[in-house]
């Protein structure tokens, strides 16, 4: 078992002509996603890495039976992309695009939670299950294995750092997910630690938070109250000047709130460990487990 | 992007909104030729984009013109936060019955636009949110349908007015919705709205941040605002041209990663063993040999760094490519500074075999090289 995307999930990848599209829709392939249709508006019958184009969703979703979506439209038009997936009922929709207006973000966050439907990202790195061979994004697939702990983070190449040391010690993971960088995303870590909550094979969650807003803070008062595997947690930014932006949109400390301090302690109050560095993330684990 | 006060306040008569009689003024010649025309009292207030510009002394009153003058003219002689007081705003001095607070902005966990008002106006939101919370009022608006004109009476009723005060207040805020809307903002502040004694709403001060991910849909806005987007050094300028997030920090080790998440993880490591970091550079996904060395060269324009710790976790940034930038970089004769790489991932063999050819030591473990970087930055006078 794992979450959100397993060996039946059949990939449609929006944006599939452009640079990125092309590129990521053969890593995927290269690591064994079931990816069965892409979609640019005005190429469909052209065919990508060998894989068949089509004008709309709708199309390629009825030809070929598809489950999910993965988008790297650029940001202009990421929240169209998004809604015309949600409209055909594709579960989960993964936007990897960075850059999209927060105003789009959060139309498409809540149409899609009307409909029952999980959003990923913007501005994710996406969501793997390497038991199933499924990579839905831009992740370099070798640096995670099969296992029992659920990962899910905010960043990108942080989490790949951690996976990385996870796999070489030996532990695997159910699913990764990229929660991504900004502000406002469709998976919060609360809607995720619920959803690995209902999966059995998930023994252990692994929580990767960093500085701004206070979903970590709020994911950890959920954990106490209602979660009883294991949870080992690592917060990045504890060096972070306040006002600045790191990077990701929703890396900033606004007056008092946002600080590693505080996400920390409220980890720690919570019961779960937070590593110093990333590579004892691994050690954390192997002490739980 | 932040607009400035004056900004913010072309774009809110733009939509009806009341803003006390007055205008910009560079010189103090020109402030005491607009306190003339207003013709009574008159504030004078420091067009910069930093809050707390009156505990700054940037924001004075005048009772005449003259008076106007000499006030503008130590303004604008002043700088706030750093940044030079290049024009002051020269408005009416209101006859307050009340002070009023007025914001919209986006609440992270609900991922909806929120409003928030308060009847008790002046302090900051967070100052106010301490003293007395029960005095915010704040309504979630549901994507779907906005922010409607029930919506806007409730909340001037639980803000305690009454009366036909309800329904000009209502459209006040309605009228401020509609800004946000129009013009993609992601947070606006009145503070304060003042009810003046003849029973008026106006907004006295006004700030306005806009989406920047948004302002390829507001060309207009953008080109009446005759102003770069932000205010940005040579450095930083340099690293946006180039697609990198840069930050500059206070200690003497430049971190140059990619990811945002790796790039703060690796600052803080740095702090662990005892260093501080000076920047913040994160190449951004898929850099090539030539950003590589782009960052490289941004990193080392900055007086401060004695050392440079290149942390690079391959996905799609191969280490390859990685390897030919700091080549590049160090046969340019760029490199001035001890240098510590880390890089592991994507084709980290073949960026291995290009760093040993040619004598740079490369490490395995952010760990290693975080230790590393902050002895070689002590070594360094």
């Amino acid at each position: 078992m794992a979450i959100l995307a397993d060996k039946n999930t059949r990939v449609i990848i929006q944006g599939i002509t452009g640079g990125q599209g092309t590129f990521h829709s053969q890593a995927m392939l290269n690591f064994g996603t079931k990816i069965v249709a892409g979609v640019t508006p005005g190429k469909g019958g052209q065919e990508v890495n060998g894989i068949p184009v089509f004008d709309t969703v709708m199309e390629a979703k009825e030809a070929h039976d598809a489950t999910a979506a993965v988008i790297f439209v650029p940001a202009p038009f990421a929240g169209d992309a998004a809604l015309e997936a949600i409209a055909a009922q594709l579960n989960p929709v993964v936007v990897i695009t960075e850059h999209v207006p927060v105003r789009d973000e959060i139309r498409v966050i809540h149409t899609a939670k009307r409909q029952g439907i999980t959003v990923i990202g913007p501005n994710t790195p996406g969501v793997i299950t390497p038991g199933a061979k499924q990579k839905l994004g831009i992740m370099p697939g070798h640096v995670f294995a099969d296992g029992p702990v659920g990962l899910m983070s905010r960043s990108g190449t942080l989490t790949y750092e951690i996976a990385a040391g996870m796999t070489y010690a030996g532990i695997g993971m159910t699913t990764a997910i990229g929660l991504g960088g900004d502000p406002c995303v469709g998976l919060t870590p609360i809607e995720a630690v619920k959803l690995f909550e209902k999966d059995n094979d998930t023994k252990a969650l692994v929580l990767v938070g960093e500085i701004g807003g206070d979903a970590e803070e709020r994911a950890a008062a959920y954990i106490k109250e209602n979660y009883d595997r294991p949870v080992v947690g690592f917060i990045a930014g504890r060096t972070a000047p306040p006002g600045k932006r790191m990077g990701h949109a929703g890396a900033i400390i606004s007056g008092s709130t946002g600080t590693a301090q505080a996400k920390i302690k409220a980890l720690n109050d919570a019961g779960i460990p937070v590593a110093e560095k990333p590579s004892d993330v691994a050690r954390l684990l192997q002490e739980v487990l | 992007m932040k607009l400035l006060e004056h900004e913010a306040k072309d774009i809110f008569r733009a939509f009806n909104m009341p803003t006390p009689p007055g205008g910009v003024a560079e010189t103090p010649e020109e402030a005491m030729s607009i306190a003339a025309k207003v013709g009574k009292p008159v504030v004078v207030k420091a067009q910069v984009l930093s809050g707390k510009r009156g505990k700054a002394g940037g924001v004075k009153f005048a009772d005449t013109p003259e008076q106007a003058k000499e006030v503008a003219k130590h303004i604008l002689g002043l700088k706030i936060n750093d940044l030079p007081v290049e024009a002051v705003l020269v408005e009416e001095k209101l006859d307050i019955q009340q002070e009023i607070y007025a914001g919209i902005t986006i609440d992270r966990n609900e991922r909806k636009y929120v409003v928030i008002g308060s009847g008790a106006g002046g302090m900051s939101i967070e100052e106010l949110a301490e003293e007395s919370p029960e005095k915010i009022v704040k309504m979630y608006v549901d994507p779907s349908i906005g922010f409607l004109p029930y919506n806007a009476r409730e909340m001037a009723t639980k803000m305690g007015f009454r009366g036909k005060q309800i329904n000009k207040l209502a459209s006040f805020f309605l009228k401020l919705w509609n800004v946000v809307e129009a013009n993609d903002v992601e947070l606006t502040e009145i503070n304060p709205l003042i009810l003046t004694k003849d029973g008026r709403f106006l907004a006295a001060d006004a700030r306005l941040n806009v989406d920047d991910n948004a302002l390829f849909r507001h060309k207009q806005m953008m080109e009446s605002l005759k102003r770069d987007p932000v205010e940005q050094n040579e450095r930083e300028k340099l690293a946006t041209e180039n697609d990198m997030a840069y930050v500059e920090l206070d200690g003497n080790i430049a971190c140059i990663c990619n990811g945002a998440g790796l790039t703060m993880a690796t600052l803080d490591a740095v702090s662990l063993y005892g260093g501080n970091a000076s920047t913040f550079l994160d190449l951004g996904g898929g850099a090539d040999a030539e950003r590589v060395e782009k960052g490289i060269e941004v990193a080392l324009m900055y007086p401060k760094v004695k050392a440079i710790l290149i942390n690079i976790m391959g996905g799609i940034t191969r280490c390859d490519e990685v390897a030919k930038g700091i080549l590049a970089a160090r046969d340019d004769g760029d490199i001035t500074v001890p240098m510590v790489v880390r890089m592991v991932g994507t084709n980290e063999e073949e960026g291995q075999e290009i760093l040993n050819k040619a004598g740079i030591p490369f490490l395995k473990t952010m760990e290693e090289a975080a230790s590393k970087v902050v002895n070689l930055a002590k070594e360094v006078k």
